[in-house]
């Protein structure tokens, strides 16, 4: 068995594993029922459609409670894609502290997690992670809607 | 005492209406779902959003408002609901007790819920609250006429009785007042008076999601958000129960007749679906109009023909 053999055992292994976990009613209900708010800095546009795509008939990500919400007051999940530049900053920011905690944040597409083609731009202010902690790194640019669904899955099981 | 605490706390008041009101919101998303060619969330997804809400999540208060009364507003809206609850459903399950459901207190206690979403959004603080809690204050000036119109063609038709239970049993004894041409008009206006009243989606101005994020409920989280998703689960299930009583014959709680009585609240709530789904929210200078001249039109052309005798 090689080494990438491997990983996949253990990551199989793991999804068992958390499938089986025990856990208590709270944290049951917050897995079943996350409300996402989209957070969308210098972005090109690309992964806002595709977030949006997951909430389509085809993908529907209704069927495991996801709702897209209007106000951050009401978010379990924090959606932040586009590359974040100075201005952003500030305001992701905001949006983080006056979200009800607890909040879980992922960063969506190439530029949210790691900056991408802007990362040596005059006015990029870091990745996601830099600014506010990270649950959930969903890569691509655009990542596919199944990529996002596997990325919340994987929240979920973490969450 | 212990029995009146009984009604409003367990049935038919506040467990009762809550959990069925819960099912019936979750067969409100899964026909939404169904009529967008969508799956739908599972059975239970109300309770899930409940209990998230009122067990995990954190309460922020405001800064620039009143805390007091911004906590206050949703205990008000959902003792308001429960009450209307109680009152509703006691007559309708022909249990007898020494009120006996009289449709005027149904009609105030049905608008504290509104009233009280209105006084939490504007102690909020924030300016997009102050506009959804306006535009609400809009809609009820607009609808509220309305209602108390087809309550008193209903009352007219009856002979001027106001209990709900008379009501119930004048209609069991002949037949529903929806067999008749001003029952129909009464009932196509009870119809569109509801969907104001759940704010669903012609009439969701005040808490309109794309335009102002959610209006009168933006800054409410966590527990206190909980209980106005209480109160909405609620009113999803009296409003229907309401019109079942004064328009489509109560419910009778004998062998087959259970099904229909379930199917009566249950075809209501499809309707109101359907209405919500194929529908734009139209402004609120709009709703004005159409309750004001259109509907009031309709229901006044009801009472005219229930006075001739139709």
């Amino acid at each position: 068995m090689d080494e990438s053999d491997r990983g996949a055992c253990n990551s199989i292994d793991c999804f068992w594993l958390l499938k089986t976990k025990k856990v208590g009613f709270k944290s049951y209900c917050f897995k079943k029922s996350l409300w996402v708010f989209h957070f969308g800095g210098a972005s090109c546009n690309n992964c806002d459609i595709e977030i949006l795509d997951c909430l389509t008939p085809r993908h529907d990500l209704e069927r495991f409670g996801i709702l897209l919400v209007g106000s951050i007051r009401h978010a379990d999940v924090l959606l932040v894609n586009g590359s974040i530049n100075k201005r952003d900053k500030e305001r992701l920011l905001e949006i983080y502290k006056q979200a009800p905690k607890p909040i879980l944040v992922v960063a969506i597409g190439a530029c949210g997690c790691t900056g991408g083609i802007f990362a040596e731009g005059i006015t990029f202010a870091g990745p996601v992670d830099k600014i506010i902690p990270v649950d959930a790194y969903i890569p691509g640019c655009p990542p596919k809607p199944e990529a996002i669904i596997a990325g919340i899955v994987k929240l979920v099981q973490k969450a | 005492m212990a029995v009146d605490i009984f009604y409003f706390l367990v049935f038919p008041g506040l467990l009762f209406a809550g959990i069925t009101g819960g099912f019936l919101s979750w067969f409100d998303r899964k026909i939404t779902a169904r009529v967008q060619f969508r799956k739908g969330p599972p059975i239970l997804q109300p309770f899930y959003d409940f209990f998230k809400l009122l067990l995990v999540k954190e309460t922020i208060l405001p800064k620039n408002g009143s805390p007091l009364i911004f906590l206050l507003a949703p205990v008000f809206s959902v003792f308001g609901a429960t009450m209307a609850a109680v009152f509703i459903l006691l007559p309708l399950f022909n249990i007898t007790t020494g009120f006996r459901g009289d449709l005027l207190v149904i009609f105030y206690l049905l608008t504290i819920p509104s009233f009280s979403y209105i006084i939490g959004s504007l102690a909020s603080g924030n300016p997009l609250a102050a506009v959804g809690g306006s535009r609400e204050m809009k809609l009820i000036l607009s609808y509220e006429l309305t209602f108390l119109l087809v309550i008193a063609g209903v009352i007219l038709k009856c002979g001027q009785q106001f209990d709900l239970d008379s009501i119930i049993k004048t209609q069991q004894a002949a037949s529903p007042f929806i067999g008749s041409v001003s029952g129909v008009l009464l009932f196509i206006v009870a119809i569109f008076c509801i969907q104001a009243k759940l704010a669903l989606v012609p009439f969701d101005m005040p808490e309109a999601e794309a335009e102002i994020t959610e209006g009168i409920f933006i800054e409410y989280s966590g527990a206190p958000y909980a209980l106005i998703k209480l109160t909405k689960y609620i009113m999803l299930f009296v409003l229907p129960s309401l019109l079942a009583a004064i328009l489509l014959g109560g419910f009778r709680l004998e062998g087959i007749n259970i099904l229909w009585s379930i199917l009566k609240v249950l075809g209501i709530v499809l309707l109101l679906t359907l209405i919500r789904n194929t529908n734009p929210r139209i402004k609120i200078k709009q709703a004005v109009r159409f309750f004001l001249i259109w509907m009031n039109l309709i229901a006044v052309l009801a009472i005219v023909l229930i006075a001739f005798g139709y």
